[in-house]
């Protein structure tokens, strides 16, 4: 079976070359993300290449849409596109892989960037569903910072109201965003009690750990009667001290130096995982 | 005196259709009364949808449902769907480009008396402004009948508005000239052209009478299709003029008005004259009042016309 972990730390390699590429990139948003599109894309979804006209497929909303570049990698690793031409032309002019994901590419369902919407949009995707007695999953990935949109909450209410088991919401809990700590900017350190109130199943994992992801999926899929919310607990940044747990680094390019710090933080990270 | 509103006729064609294209699917804000989809609720339950007090989910919700094979029709409020949820019309309808259909109702200032927060006088420039997004004002139920007949058979997001109450017809009954995306001339005249759209149109076609009386001969233009707007129609219609009036029941920017101007300008220069709503809260009234206050009736339109030509 392959290493998902290693996995992740390979794509956030690519994700570096992106952003060097394109001299643009929420970087530190895509590190944390990563474990968790992983794990959707390679161990819980039913969707790649061979099946996106398929209506059955499992359907993903990136609502933290500023996370592209962590998607680009999974989806190229998916087939979808060669990753090659991403790092070549992201953000470049003409470039149709632009800082936030658009549906004129294989592999993405909705077009995102203004937060708050993907989670309703799914409430929307897995009504339909329900409506059409399809077993297809509907999945989305949301940021902490994203939670202070009003349209979020709409959109659980909806989602309990309707009992849509089929949808699966993740939280990537990093705790930061661009202005600094989460709980300064917009507190919402009660948020399994907030969810719950809501009328939600909630799971709280180690948003970067593959293994508690995968369970974490596999157990959402199990609960009946309601949605579930997978509150990720992740670090910004994560894979190099760098980046790490530091708010600069939501929205930045770094130095060669520091390209060259990241790259092989990340490839001795990998280089454990493979060994572990 | 037609006794069916515009928003009623929608829920009955939709209601046509549903038994058989289980696809159609309503979803209403809390509105359902206001939107007269009442009967769709009750006869079809399974294609219903009720978000609550929530108008931009009521839009991204309906982008899902599309996304997913799902035909909807969003009816909530054009005050409220036009301005609340202008974001997710425009990116989880218009740039995803999902088959979202948004119906605006009690559009323009048929909510009369209850205020600017209830009036949608923006609604066109607002929603013509997104691009991949469609904007329809039919004039009166039976034409309504027919643009909803053709936006079912297509599969990109539109905005339609229609008013509160019943309007007088344009048309007659099996006799409703209607090509989707293109003007409907009412009236060929050689002085002056009335383009108008929605509940205007009657107005405007009613001063083309009171014009002829004075020997005044008007051509009368139901612009239903705002957006994309039939130039071609505007065109002709201002070449066999000396003069150009628009009417709509929106704000004097961004609007129809605007739009013709814009197309008159680059293509046979020559007067072109806005009859819009004030940019300021309308006084307060029934929407027949606040029309005949501001001269948006047939002796508005028509005196506009006789003080242009001179």
């Amino acid at each position: 079976m392959e290493n998902l972990t290693a996995k992740s730390f390979e794509l956030r390699q690519d994700v570096v070359r992106m952003v060097v590429s394109g001299k643009a990139g929420h970087i530190g948003g895509d590190m944390s993300v990563m474990d968790i599109l992983v794990s959707l894309y390679f161990h819980e979804m039913n969707v790649g290449p061979e099946n996106f006209s398929d209506p059955g497929r499992d359907k993903f909303v990136l609502s933290k849409g500023h996370s592209v570049e962590a998607l680009y990698a999974v989806l190229a690793a998916k087939g979808f596109f060669p990753i090659d031409q991403v790092i070549e032309e992201f953000s470049h002019f003409g470039s149709k892989f632009i800082g936030h994901p658009n549906n004129k590419l294989p592999g993405i369902e909705m077009n995102s960037g203004s937060l708050g919407h993907g989670l309703p949009v799914c409430v929307g995707m897995a009504l339909a569903e329900k409506m059409n007695k399809s077993s297809a999953r509907v999945y989305t990935v949301m940021g902490d910072g994203e939670l202070a949109e009003g349209s979020v909450w709409e959109g659980a209410m909806a989602a309990s109201q309707y009992k849509l088991d089929n949808l699966c919401a993740v939280v990537d809990r990093n705790r930061l965003q661009i202005s600094g700590n989460t709980e300064d900017v917009m507190h919402h350190d009660n948020l399994c009690d907030r969810f719950r109130s809501f009328g939600w199943n909630v799971i709280s994992v180690n948003g970067n750990s593959i293994d508690e992801l995968n369970a974490a999926f596999d157990t959402a899929k199990t609960v009946k009667g309601m949605p579930t919310v997978v509150i990720a607990n992740t670090i910004k940044g994560y894979g190099s001290s760098v980046m790490e747990n530091k708010a600069n680094w939501h929205h930045k390019v770094p130095t060669e130096d520091e390209v060259k710090q990241i790259m092989s933080d990340l490839e001795a990270r990998k280089e454990a995982a493979l060994h572990e | 005196m037609n006794k069916i509103a515009n928003r009623q006729v929608i829920c009955e064609v939709l209601m046509e259709h549903a038994k058989e294209d289980k696809d159609i699917v309503v979803l209403c804000s809390d509105s359902r009364g206001s939107a007269s989809m009442t009967p769709f609720a009750d006869t079809y339950p399974e294609q219903f949808v009720e978000v609550g007090i929530a108008e931009q989910d009521l839009v991204s919700i309906s982008a899902g449902l599309a996304k997913c094979g799902k035909k909807p029709y969003a009816a909530s409020p054009a005050c409220f769907l036009s301005t609340r949820s202008y974001e997710q019309a425009k990116i989880d309808c218009a740039y995803s480009n999902t088959n979202v259909k948004l119906i605006g109702i009690s559009g323009g200032i048929s909510y009369g008396a209850l205020g600017m927060s209830h009036h949608s006088a923006q609604d066109i420039a607002a929603m013509a402004a997104i691009p991949n997004m469609r904007v329809y004002l039919p004039s009166d139920h039976l034409q309504t009948r027919c643009l909803v007949e053709a936006l079912l058979k297509d599969e990109k997001p539109a905005y339609i508005r229609v008013g509160r109450n019943a309007v007088e017809d344009v048309y007659e009954e099996g006799n409703v000239p209607f090509e989707m995306d293109k003007a409907t001339v009412i009236r060929q005249g050689t002085d002056v052209a009335l383009i108008a759209c929605g509940e205007m149109v009657k107005p405007a076609a009613d001063a083309a009478k009171l014009l002829e009386e004075k020997g005044i001969s008007a051509t009368v233009v139901d612009m239903y299709c705002v957006k994309p707007l039939d130039q071609d129609a505007v065109i002709r219609a201002a070449q066999n003029a000396k003069a150009v009036i628009t009417v709509e029941e929106h704000s004097p920017f961004g609007g129809l008005g605007s739009m013709v101007a814009q197309v008159v300008a680059a293509n046979c220069p020559k007067k072109v004259v806005n009859m819009t709503l004030p940019d300021e809260p309308v006084i307060t009234g029934t929407s027949k009042e606040v029309f005949d206050y501001y001269g948006l009736n047939a002796e508005g339109i028509a005196k506009k016309a006789e003080e242009l030509l001179g």
